[in-house]
């Protein structure tokens, strides 16, 4: 931790935008006069990461969210935009050096371990690679460790991926994104392949090693009953664009952008209040042809005139960040 | 309550391997009432899509029905030969599985799907046939059904398509739909939209649903009773309030502890502790070539005792549940 003397943001984007080409073939372009077609799966996010927060990103799927932390990691480079880590931009030489302070946690714990590597050689890759050990009984002995912080053995060093469950893997991931001692952990829906009561054991050992080694999490989730246990703050995406962020308490207790209501109405009610519950019409629009104005305001029971024709901004609204013309002018109730 | 409509008594599925034989589903009981909505939870490999599957008459060899019976109206179902038993599936018994896309065939249009099923199981002509199946696609929600009848699955979104899955299923009034994670592909607002439609067709038309699923709020908000499923056994079973309030079994009390729910948050300044740690259940599942002996659940239970792991407890009935649990064997409340 040698900057956490350092009180600016960890992370910072600046309008950042991702389009992927989408369009037909070359020779299909050429025969058919079939356009270039862009997508643009992330457009104009904008938002800080403080350290050793929880940031969560929630929003259906095709929102944009995992190609967001695709971006911070760099497996994406940004169309526009500036991502800066502790105050470098990513997209500069001089950031080389900071990539190893970041690491990711994926969905699919049976697709991101290599079923003919042994635990060992998995988990030791990074250490490997950034050379922050040197012999072989240094470097097993940090492995031995890496697993028994995640509530493995040291035993399960000579195992293969494929004797454990999917809950064990998940662990074995998390040893590995940590034996780089990153300070920094973009996890993708971390939780989504599991059971819930093996669930319930991965959301605890996370909250148990962000307090010991004062991590900074980016958190992306479908899932908000998950979001509203691990996050401190929440930003919810809709069409690659940010419809709100705000503090967990106020954005669960107080939702504000019309779409963030929506999605907390929908979730499944645990406690059967018998609570009408109004299921929102309507489905996320084709991103290749996003609507004009609001990307929300097809599905939305407030729009008026100008949700069609003119974006909205991001801007703050109490201690939150809305993007609504009617939260703005107010003629959202609270 | 009347005579039930769907009854499983006993029910075993095995699986014959060269290892020797695994017990999937191991003597199972229940029964659902027409008009009735039972739920199945449990976690993967739990057996409950097992469960689904031996309804229908659909296991995949070599899986096959080892003991035990299914009736339907009286009917037995696991006997019945290859051929009756197919006529039954789609005419009284619909099935809905979890991904619309691989429910429907890519190469015929929506219309020509449905009206196919309508003229397999119904004695109508086909004009009949395609006004029974616009009205059916209006019916699950699909907006100007007469001009998406043309269309093909990849036309339709995943919401549109389960619906279009769901009026399959519903093609020739079926008495019973087994619904096998039916909205779990889906996103959360489109979630909502088909557990609506699936709760109102069951209850418009009296039709029974067996809803498998591992979503617990699904369970909440759509089901009369539900039972929960740990290694092949039915561990709890009844109505869903008493079961998700007052869970009896231990493993159905940590599996209601460990879903995280929409925290009512405290008001900012109670620092740490502000996250509270899920219940956790130690552990995971045993494989089913090492379930253990006694109550499959007892390495796990933090309240077992040494009957546990020797005798596999029976369902008994606590209040208005069915508990399979040795804690409420004496006390027999």
């Amino acid at each position: 931790m040698q900057n956490a003397a350092n009180s600016g943001p960890l992370l910072r984007l600046t309008e950042v935008s991702r389009d992927f080409d989408v369009s037909r073939p070359w020779l299909n372009r050429v025969l058919e006069g079939a356009p270039h077609q862009l997508l643009r799966a992330v457009d104009g996010m904008s938002f800080e990461l403080r350290r050793g927060e929880t940031l969560a990103l929630v929003g259906e799927s095709g929102c944009g969210k995992s190609t967001v932390a695709r971006l911070i990691v760099g497996l994406y480079t940004p169309t526009t935009g500036r991502i800066e880590f502790d105050g470098t931009d990513l997209a500069t030489p001089a950031a080389a050096g900071l990539r190893r302070r970041m690491q990711m946690i994926f969905q699919d714990p049976y697709a991101s371990l290599n079923p003919r590597w042994r635990v060992m050689d998995i988990v030791a890759e990074p250490i490997r690679v950034l050379g922050l050990a040197k012999s072989p009984a240094e470097i097993g002995e940090r492995v031995a460790e890496l697993l028994v912080q995640v509530g493995l053995a040291r035993e399960d060093r000579e195992k293969y991926p494929h004797e454990f469950s999917g809950g064990q893997r998940q662990r074995i991931s998390i040893a590995r994104a940590l034996s780089g001692s990153p300070e920094f952990l973009v996890c993708d829906e971390p939780t989504s392949a599991l059971d819930v009561s093996v669930q319930a054991q991965i959301l605890n050992l996370m909250s148990a090693l962000q307090e010991k080694l004062g991590l900074t999490y980016l958190f992306i989730s479908h899932n908000l009953a998950v979001v509203s246990h691990v996050a401190d703050r929440v930003g919810v995406m809709y069409l690659g664009r940010l419809a709100e962020l705000a503090d967990a308490d106020e954005l669960f207790a107080h939702p504000k952008h019309p779409y963030t209501r929506m999605l907390l109405d929908a979730i499944p009610d645990l406690e059967m209040s018998g609570n009408a519950r109004t299921p929102v019409a309507g489905e996320v629009p084709n991103p290749l042809n996003p609507p004009p104005g609001c990307a929300f305001h097809p599905r939305c029971p407030h729009a008026n005139e100008r949700c069609r024709v003119e974006r909205p901004a991001v801007l703050s609204h109490g201690t939150a960040l809305v993007a609504c013309h009617a939260v703005q002018e107010g003629r959202l109730s609270a | 309550m009347s005579e039930p409509l769907l009854e499983v008594k006993d029910l075993r599925v095995e699986f014959p391997t060269r290892r020797g034989t695994l017990t999937a589903v191991d003597r199972i009981s229940f029964s659902i009432a027409p008009g009735e909505v039972l739920g199945v939870v449990g976690e993967s490999g739990a057996g409950k899509s097992l469960t689904g599957m031996a309804i229908i008459g659909l296991l995949e060899p070599p899986g096959r029905i080892a003991g035990g019976e299914i009736r339907l109206e009286g009917t037995r179902l696991d006997t019945l030969p290859y051929e009756q038993m197919r006529r039954i599936r789609g005419r009284r018994i619909g099935a809905i599985f979890q991904d619309p896309l691989t429910s429907l065939n890519p190469l015929y249009t929506i219309g020509e799907q449905l009206v196919e099923t309508i003229l397999t199981h119904l004695d109508v002509s086909q004009a009949q046939a395609r006004s029974r199946a616009i009205a059916l696609l209006g019916e699950v929600g699909i907006p100007a059904p007469e001009s998406r009848f043309d269309h093909y699955p990849h036309h339709f979104s995943g919401g549109m398509r389960q619906r279009v899955v769901i009026a399959l299923a519903l093609c020739a009034e079926p008495r019973l739909i087994v619904a096998d994670e039916p909205t779990t592909a889906l996103d959360v607002s489109i979630q909502a939209q088909i557990i609506t439609l699936l709760k109102r067709l069951a209850r418009d038309h009296g039709t029974a649903v067996l809803l498998i699923t591992h979503d617990m709020g699904v369970i909440a908000e759509t089901a009369d009773r539900v039972a929960v499923m740990y290694a092949g056994r039915i561990a709890e079973i009844g109505p869903v309030r008493d079961v998700i309030h007052a869970p009896r079994h231990p493993y159905s009390v940590g599996l209601m502890g460990s879903i995280p729910k929409i925290r009512q948050h405290a008001t900012a300044g109670a620092e740490r502790e502000r996250r509270p740690r899920l219940v956790q259940i130690e552990g995971s599942m045993p494989r089913l070539n090492a379930i253990p002996p006694g109550c499959a659940f007892h390495p796990r239970c933090p309240k077992r005792f040494e009957r546990c792991d020797r005798e596999r407890p029976e369902p008994i009935a606590i209040g208005t549940n069915q508990t399979a649990c040795w804690l409420y064997a004496e006390r027999g409340e």
